[in-house]
């Protein structure tokens, strides 16, 4: 009779409803997937401690001080790739910021939902998000460089790394207005403001510390970034530093490869101690945009 | 907007009727839209800038020539463009790539999403997310310089310089990311009312991640499996820098070989002169490049909004 109770579906004798064999499979289930993402966390770890320590010996004034050059390792620095990607970064913003911005507030404000050509630039914005760098690459040589004749300029540069990442503003930016709770937009339009009254002057300042991490996020992507460029003649070797839109240049992740492919070890130590130096400069973007995102979270 | 039927109602004052066409509020709407349109336009520019050089290039070269042929020698005095092998390249370290990234980056998401605390998973979801902003030049010199010299070399004394596998290990490290958080999101999104279902029927946590919330958050992380062998494709300065420039018809993955992405950066940071052929096969490449990624981010858009429309 107790048998029954226990087996009330007259299980075959040999199923454990206790079920006291899973901790284990369990335990260790668990502890795998732990060391799988241990293991990602963990090639970081020793990424970040090999460039350190390897380009440890050249992590001195000389890297931003002097220009590159080929024939003296010792004497060399990176100064023409700090200023030229400063100047191709700040050609990026000019273009891509308002034309990010704009993009996302017609999508998240004005655009109806049902709106065919708000969904087709919707996906067409997925699939840029996804398209191979060097093929933007191969625009900005087509397009930009020999069609409009802008050359293999500061100019070119930063209009190609713009569409690069105009879907990353875009996309971090309706993120950031859609945050903005719906009885603000409400309240303005009851109140009779326009449109873009309500927009202007009360979901975009709402929504700046959002957009602000989001363009902070984008730049540090193109800063980054080298496949694109090496299309667009920043590989020459270049021991000035821009003087202009339409000057020549090359960037930090640009002379980082040129260094890589020396065969001196003198070279892999200045292209690691390089690698520090823009690993530096997006670890500190990257912070201002945490700080930004903490010190400004609203809950409404 | 109805300014018309508020003006033709008999001579009553309209408290709401607009008292001003707003010509300004329209011209905003229309700089707001034109804007929206540059993606549109940036996507036209891609199709226009790699298909007007690629018809000239198949003008001279054959379609079947191109994609069917197995030596791809621009530079020699005999120039031929059969383009398999650097499609062999392309794949061979894609796999390698997809290899190492589809499990960790699985295990990764199922463990932040269904086994770690809030607090854990606070510190160690952006941990992993560094390594998605590490540029991937960085990745290259690590691969070349470390994970030749001292992983690989020791395993196998037979390793080139230049080799297929360290790109790919590597390149598959920097997929994790994209991975890992696509697949969070699609598991996120399963209603807790499926967990709790299964629990209530005597699943483990095993069982239930591995036999509830993986079937049903599917169609996500199959999207997001479809977009980091889209990225491993797409990827140019690891295997530039690592795997070599050498076009090679081989599956040996401890030999250099060359991509498609590394055969565009290498050719396109020459000196070639505009308008020949080889400038043109540039381009040629470049299409089939983004033809394949195109269809493959197809394929995962879909798939994200299949998951959405099933959850929401």
């Amino acid at each position: 009779m107790s048998a029954t109770l226990e087996r009330p579906f007259d299980a075959p004798a040999d199923i454990d409803l206790r079920g006291h064999g899973q901790p284990l499979v369990d335990k260790t289930f668990r502890w795998i997937l732990f060391l799988c993402l241990f293991i990602g966390i963990a090639f970081l770890a020793v990424l970040l401690a090999y460039v350190i320590i390897k380009g440890w010996p050249r992590l001195d004034s000389r890297l931003w001080t002097n220009m590159p050059s080929i024939r003296r390792p010792e004497q060399a620095g990176a100064q023409s790739a700090i200023t030229g990607t400063l100047w191709v970064i700040a050609f990026t913003a000019l273009f891509s910021l308002p034309i990010g911005f704009l993009s996302a507030v017609y999508l998240e404000e004005y655009a109806k939902p049902t709106s065919r050509f708000a969904r087709f630039v919707e996906v067409n914005i997925q699939n840029l998000a996804a398209v191979p760098s060097i093929v933007y690459g191969i625009l900005g040589l087509a397009i930009f460089a020999r069609a409009l004749a802008l050359g293999q300029t500061v100019i070119t540069a930063g209009l190609t790394l713009a569409l690069l990442v105009l879907p990353v503003v875009i996309v971090s930016t309706r993120e950031a207005l859609r945050a903005v709770p719906q009885n603000i937009r409400h309240g303005s339009l009851a109140l009779g403001a326009t449109l873009w009254q309500t927009t202007w002057r009360q979901t975009m300042p709402a929504a700046v510390p959002g957009m602000a991490t989001g363009t902070i996020l984008a730049l540090s992507r193109a800063i980054g970034e080298a496949a694109p460029l090496l299309l667009l003649g920043a590989v020459t070797f270049i021991s000035f530093n821009p003087t202009g839109p339409f000057s020549a240049y090359t960037t930090l992740p640009i002379q980082i490869y040129n260094w890589t492919k020396e065969s001196r070890e003198e070279f892999q130590v200045l292209a690691a101690a390089t690698i520090v130096l823009l690993l530096v400069i997006l670890l500190a973007m990257n912070a201002v945009a945490i700080l930004i995102r903490n010190r400004t979270q609203k809950r409404w | 907007m109805s300014g018309q039927s508020a003006s033709s109602v008999a001579g009553g004052l309209n408290p709401l009727r607009q008292t001003k066409p707003r010509y300004g509020e329209a011209v905003i709407r229309g700089v707001l839209t034109l804007a929206a349109a540059v993606s549109l336009f940036t996507t036209f520019g891609i199709v226009i800038s790699v298909l007007i050089p690629s018809l000239e290039f198949f003008a001279e070269i054959s379609i079947l020539e191109f994609l069917f042929t197995t030596t791809w020698t621009p530079l020699f005095a005999n120039p031929q463009y059969g383009v398999l092998p650097l499609i062999t390249g392309t794949l061979v370290i894609t796999v390698i790539a997809v290899l190492v990234a589809i499990p960790l980056g699985l295990g990764s998401a199922i463990y932040l999403s269904e086994y770690a605390s809030p607090g854990a998973r606070k510190v160690l979801k952006p941990t992993l997310e560094v390594l998605a902003g590490i540029p991937t030049v960085v990745f290259g010199f690590f691969a070349l310089e470390f994970i030749t010299q001292y992983v690989l070399k020791p395993i196998f004394p037979s390793i080139q310089v230049f080799n297929a596998l360290s790109a790919g290990l590597v390149m598959g490290i920097m997929i994790i990311p994209t991975i890992a958080s696509l697949s969070e999101d699609a598991m996120a999104a399963v209603p807790s009312g499926l967990r709790d279902g299964a629990y209530a029927l005597g699943a483990t946590k095993r069982q239930t991640a591995l036999r509830v919330v993986v079937p049903a958050a599917l169609s996500g992380i199959v999207a997001a499996f479809v977009l980091g062998i889209s990225r491993a494709i797409g990827e140019t300065m690891i295997v530039t820098i690592a795997a070599g420039l050498q076009p090679n018809m081989t599956l040996n993955p401890l030999q250099g070989m060359q991509t498609m992405t590394s055969y565009i950066a290498a050719a396109g940071s020459g000196d070639v002169p505009t308008g020949s052929i080889e400038y043109k096969s540039i381009f040629a490449v470049g299409l089939l490049l983004f033809a394949i990624t195109f269809v493959m981010n197809m394929i995962s858009i879909r798939l994200v909004r299949k998951y959405r429309q099933a959850y929401q």
